[in-house]
C-alpha cells in the first residue's frame, strides 16, 4: 500500500514523515544504487544525495504521474549513473564485468533486512538467465524496452512480456500473489 | 472499455512501476489505476515484490536518519547567513568623487573577466561533448558486455542439450506434418533409461494468441492419448526446445493446438505434427 497521508505531510516538509520515508524505502534505494555502483562507500554517499534530493524536491512529486516508490527510484537510478562517471568511481577499481544484482545477492551472507533471505535466493535459482538480464537492464538500470532489445538481442515486441513472465516467477517464490 | 486481464498480461504495469515508461504513457496508466482497483491491487503487488527484491539487493544496512537530517538542516533556507554584515557607518559615508581613470580601470577589469568568461565557456562547452562521448562510450561497452555475457550462456546451453542429444539410448522420432499446416515439423527425442524426452519446437508456427500446443503420447491399439506437458513457455523460450517427463509406454507422438492451459484430451481437428515411434 502506497502511504497516501505520509506521503502528503512529506511534501508539506514535515520532518518525522521524512524520517519515515527513510524508514520505508531507504534500503530498497540502497539496493538499487549498489546494484549500479558495487561500492559501499559511493553507495552511502548516493544515497544520503538521493533523500536530500527527494527532500529538497519533494513538492515535484505528482501522483497522477506515477507511483512514489518510482518517483524515487528515477532519483535513485539518475544519481547512481552520475556518479559512475566521477573520478571516485572510476579510481574505484570495480569489477564492472560483475555488475548484476544476481551476484550481489548471491555474495550476501548478512540478511539484516526484513526480506526473506531464503526466497530471495530460491529465486535466483529458479530464474534463468534471461531473466536476470531482462530484470537487471530494465528495472536496475532503467533501460527503454528498446535498449533492452538491442542489448540482449531479443525482439522489441517481446521485452514487455518476457518481463512480465518474469516478474510472476518473483512473485510466485516470494508469495506476492 | 478496456480488457483488464489483457492489459495486466502485456506486462506495461511493471514498465510503470519500474519508471521506464513515458510521461505520457505513465499518467495514461496512473489514470486507469485509478478507474480500476484489480489494476491497483496488480500495481501493488509488483511494487511489493520489487521491494523485496531491492532490500535484498542491499549489500548492508543504510546509515540511521541522523546523517540526512544534519545535511537538510544546514540547507534550510531561514538558516543562511548573510554573505555580508551591514556596516551602518559605511552606509552613512559621502560618495567620494570618482575620477574618469577610476572608471577606466575598473571597466578594463569587467573586460578582462567578460574575456576570462567567454573563453571558460568554450572550454566547458568542449568538456562537456567529450564526456557525453565518454558516457556513449560506455554505454556501449556495457551493451556488448551483455551480449557476449548471453552468448557464451547460449553456448554452455546449446552444447548441454547437444550432450544429451548424442547420449546412446536416445530415440528420435521425427513428427511430420498434418493437414492443417503442412509446413510444419516437429522432433521429439526420448531416453528410455531417463524418462526423460526433448522436443523440438522450432518448425511449428508461432501459436495464436490465447492458444498454446499440447504434446501427446499416444499408445495405438486402442488410440489412447496421454498429455505430456503443455508447451506454454513457448515465447520465454529462446531455443524452443524443451524437456519433459515420458514415464510411458508411447508408440507415437502427436502435438495439437489447444485453449490456454492446455485440454484433458486432444482436439483432434488441430493436430499440427505426428509421429510414430520405429519399434
Amino acid at each position: 500500500m502506497q502511504p497516501d497521508q505520509l506521503i502528503a505531510k512529506f511534501q508539506q516538509k514535515d520532518e518525522s514523515a521524512f524520517a519515515e520515508i527513510y524508514a520505508r524505502y531507504s534500503e530498497n534505494i540502497l539496493g538499487v544504487i549498489h546494484s549500479v555502483l558495487h561500492d559501499q562507500e559511493l553507495s552511502e554517499e548516493v544515497l544520503q544525495d538521493v533523500f536530500v534530493k527527494a527532500w529538497n524536491n519533494a513538492s515535484s512529486y505528482n501522483a497522477q504521474k506515477g507511483r512514489f516508490f518510482t518517483w524515487l527510484l528515477n532519483i535513485a537510478r539518475n544519481a547512481a549513473i552520475d556518479k559512475t562517471r566521477s573520478k571516485a568511481f572510476k579510481n574505484s577499481k570495480r569489477n564492472q564485468d560483475a555488475a548484476f544484482f544476481v551476484d550481489i545477492l548471491e555474495d550476501k551472507n548478512n540478511f539484516s533486512s526484513k526480506v526473506d533471505a531464503i526466497g530471495i535466493k530460491k529465486y535466483i535459482e529458479v530464474l534463468e538467465p534471461i531473466c536476470k538480464k531482462v530484470i537487471q537492464l530494465l528495472f536496475f538500470k532503467g533501460y527503454t524496452q528498446k535498449e533492452t532489445a538491442e542489448a540482449l538481442d531479443i525482439p522489441l515486441g517481446t521485452v514487455k512480456t518476457r518481463n512480465r513472465i518474469c516478474i510472476n516467477k518473483l512473485r510466485d517464490v516470494l508469495g506476492v500473489t | 472499455m478496456i480488457d483488464i486481464q489483457e492489459y495486466i498480461d502485456s506486462g506495461v504495469l511493471e514498465l510503470y512501476v519500474y519508471g521506464t515508461l513515458s510521461e505520457a504513457e505513465s499518467a495514461e496508466v496512473s489514470r486507469l489505476v485509478a478507474l480500476h482497483p484489480e489494476l491497483k491491487a496488480e500495481v501493488e503487488h509488483i511494487e511489493i515484490a520489487l521491494q523485496q527484491l531491492t532490500s535484498a539487493a542491499a549489500p548492508f544496512t543504510p546509515s540511521s536518519f541522523d546523517s540526512i537530517q544534519s545535511k537538510i538542516q544546514s540547507t534550510n533556507g531561514e538558516d543562511v547567513i548573510p554573505l555580508l554584515p551591514i556596516d551602518e557607518e559605511s552606509s552613512q559615508r559621502p560618495i567620494k568623487q570618482i575620477s574618469k581613470r577610476t572608471i577606466f580601470i575598473s571597466s578594463l577589469g569587467w573586460v578582462a573577466t567578460i574575456l576570462l568568461l567567454v573563453v571558460l565557456g568554450y572550454q566547458f562547452a568542449g568538456g562537456k561533448k567529450l564526456e557525453d562521448k565518454i558516457t556513449t562510450l560506455e554505454r556501449e561497452q556495457i551493451l556488448q558486455q551483455a551480449k557476449t555475457d548471453m552468448a557464451e550462456e547460449e553456448l554452455v546451453k546449446a552444447n548441454e542439450m547437444l550432450d544429451i542429444l548424442r547420449t546412446k539410448d536416445i530415440i528420435s522420432v521425427p513428427l511430420g506434418a498434418q493437414e492443417i499446416s503442412p509446413e510444419a515439423y516437429a522432433s521429439i527425442y526420448w531416453n528410455k533409461e531417463t524418462d526423460k524426452a526433448y522436443v523440438d519446437v522450432r518448425g511449428l508456427p508461432t501459436p495464436p494468441k490465447g492458444k498454446v500446443y499440447q504434446l501427446w503420447s499416444l499408445t495405438l491399439d486402442p488410440l489412447t492419448p496421454t498429455s505430456m506437458a503443455v508447451l506454454d513457455q513457448y515465447d520465454a523460450n529462446g531455443t524452443q526446445l524443451f524437456e519433459v517427463n515420458n514415464p510411458n509406454a508411447s508408440e507415437a507422438f502427436g502435438i495439437t493446438l489447444e485453449p490456454e492451459g492446455g485440454s484433458a484430451s486432444p482436439t483432434l481437428e488441430q493436430l499440427y505434427v505426428l509421429g510414430v515411434v520405429e519399434p
